[in-house]
């Protein structure tokens, strides 16, 4: 590097530089904040839905699973599941009769662990899935498939 | 070895690539999974072999930053550490802690291990790499505070060079970070924004001031060049780094409920991401050309070089690939996605704790001058094997990413295949990612076989 640029001046640009970004993404943060309300799908977050969200997290689902596109490539995305099997009409029958099946066993397939979840608990994570897909994700994912 | 206390970087050390090959193991296990869905289904589901792939990454990672930290710090700060007891105890705690963890993943259902460990009391678990029980979580950040006490302690009372203020200040914001993984809200969309301030700015923000740091110790070390000169470079870096990556943040919110300004903002600001992994390179091979001495230890300079170049194809190149917003909606969340994340951690992270492990392992072993020629050539088998299988790997994942784009993305609902579909008409790419993924494991084994190599140690040469 040219000798012009001197030491104290790339300290600067790290210092200045990493401060001055810092305080602008603190401030996107509270203004992100601010604005979720309109976004997140807040109003339906019932208890159920938390109840629901616990067992997604205690059952690991991510550790196989995507939702939002993030989490494990092994199998299915969920963020859109609820439109894509059944929607308001069917999904919760769907839902409940798909986790009871499992595993189904068939020899070489990807294989989906029985949790043993009640009546109930299927209902509350069924009801997470569908407060999942009505965040606003600015249009992903692309098609039905996710 | 100038200060007697820098060998407690040892134990931590072996106990990384201890750990490593457990990473490994485990990955050969999911790699086998893609293929044969049920393989050792019911034993150990995916979801599990995954948890204990990626957390191991973490831990051992972990492990080699600290056991470069107890290295570098005194040496730079020149002065004793503060206390070495404190750091062989917070080994034990660590390693027990993360043995346990470990253990407990395999041992009973996740939902067990979650009651157990008092997942209700604080939830915490089941967030993909933050899986840890929440007591795990509190143990890591004892040992965090330990640590930190230890080396700040021990730069406070002696010379405060800029390697040490830019490692401790990378180490501290690894550690401010990692409390935000306490904070899970209810509300998904808060969940996963706040969820990235600890993966992002780990691995894109504070964990880069790790690298930088480690890798301009070792290339003063090994090519003898002006502290003046490298820490310019390594300040211009960090700089970039952070001017980047802070607001790079931007490229995970795109689908994840946050606002449209981040779709610009985080495409912008990824897209510059690239440039301080270039500079590193840069930095690598401007050194090393400009070396005063030959160094005899000539596989941690391959390291370093190696790892300034790996990190900017694997992070550089292949997160530029899909960072873009508009080119990130068909890809995101496939195995593209996986393509940059190996590639990414092996050049990066994997690559820079090897560097530091290559350069001090030999001294803290009583050799001075680097392993035997002998040893040397073992070792740089291992970097050769272990780092083209990782190119192919990343290649393999691309070819089943693209190829998954293009049947499960690309086409209008109705006509796009199923993921599962999509799956079964990709899985070549599998195959041929499982053999490169055996020639990795292969490439490992030659490495460790290296520590064993005996042989005379090399003679000091002038340039």
């Amino acid at each position: 590097m040219a000798e012009r640029f001197t030491k104290s001046m790339a300290r600067n640009m790290y210092m200045g530089g990493s401060l001055f970004f810092i305080l602008i993404f603190v401030g996107l943060t509270m203004d992100t904040v601010r604005q979720m309300p309109g976004r997140d799908n807040r109003e339906n977050l019932t208890e159920a839905v938390a109840h629901g969200k616990k067992l997604w997290e205690d059952n690991n689902c991510v550790g196989c699973h995507s939702l939002l596109g993030e989490g494990a490539y092994f199998a299915p995305e969920l963020g859109n599941v609820f439109q894509r099997r059944g929607g308001e009409a069917g999904f919760k029958a769907f839902f409940k009769g798909w986790m009871n099946a499992q595993p189904l066993g068939i020899p070489g397939r990807r294989a989906m662990p029985q949790f043993n979840l009640s009546d109930e608990d299927l209902d509350a994570l069924a009801d997470f899935l569908e407060y999942a897909s009505g965040i606003n994700t600015n249009g992903w994912p692309p098609n039905i498939e996710g | 070895m100038k200060y007697e206390s820098q060998a407690v970087a040892k134990p931590y050390f072996i106990f990384a690539l201890v750990l490593f090959v457990g990473q490994i193991l485990f990955g050969l296990v999911l790699g086998t999974q893609y293929i044969i869905g049920d393989f050792l289904f019911p034993e150990i589901p995916f979801n599990v072999a995954r948890m204990v792939h990626t957390n191991l990454l973490i831990v051992w990672l972990l492990f080699g930053f600290m056991g470069a930290a107890y290295y570098m710090i005194p040496e730079e700060a020149e002065t004793e550490l503060h206390s070495p007891k404190l750091a062989w105890a917070l080994f034990w705690i660590f390693a027990a802690a993360g043995t346990l963890t470990i253990v407990g993943y395999l041992a009973v259902p996740y939902a067990t291990l979650a009651e157990i460990t008092g997942n209700d009391l604080w939830p915490t678990m089941g967030r993909e790499f933050l899986e840890m029980p929440t007591i795990t979580k509190v143990g890591i950040v004892v040992v965090c505070l330990g640590f930190l006490y230890n080396i700040g302690m021990t730069v406070l009372k002696g010379r405060k060079t800029v390697i040490n203020l830019v490692l401790i200040t990378g180490l501290l914001g690894l550690a401010l970070m990692f409390l935000f993984s306490f904070y899970n809200p209810t509300n998904l969309a808060l969940d996963k924004y706040f969820w990235w301030y600890v993966v992002h700015l780990w691995v894109e923000g504070t964990w880069e001031l790790i690298m930088a740091s480690i890798l301009a110790y070792v290339l003063i070390k090994v090519t003898g060049v002006d502290r003046e000169v490298i820490e310019k470079w390594l300040y211009v870096i960090i700089a970039m780094a952070l001017i980047s990556g802070i607001l790079g943040t931007g490229h995970h919110f795109f689908w994840i409920g946050a606002p449209e300004y981040w779709l610009w903002l985080g495409s912008i600001f990824s897209a510059i991401e690239p440039i301080p992994f270039f500079m590193m390179t840069l930095f690598a091979f401007n050194m090393v050309n400009r070396r005063r001495r030959e160094h005899p230890n000539r596989a941690a300079t391959l390291w370093a070089l190696g790892c300034a170049v790996m990190a900017f194809l694997g992070a550089g190149v292949w997160g530029f690939l899909h960072t873009l917003a508009p080119i990130n909606y068909y890809t995101h969340g496939t195995q593209l996605t996986a393509a940059h994340a190996h590639m990414a951690f092996y050049g990066a992270y994997v690559m820079i704790v090897l560097t530091i492990v290559s350069y001090a392992m030999p001294i803290m072993r009583g050799r001075p001058n680097g392993n035997s020629n002998k040893a040397q050539v073992v070792e740089m088998w291992g970097f050769w094997l272990m780092t083209i299988a990782m190119v192919f790997i990343t290649l393999f994942l691309t070819g089943a990413g693209v190829l998954q784009i293009w049947l499960q993305r690309l086409p209008e609902s109705g006509e796009a295949l199923s993921f599962m579909a999509t799956q079964d008409q990709i899985v070549i790419f599998y195959w041929l990612r499982l053999i490169a993924g055996l020639f990795f494991m292969a490439g490992l084994v030659v490495y460790l076989v290296s520590f064993f190599v005996g042989g005379d140690e090399p003679q000091l040469e002038k340039a």
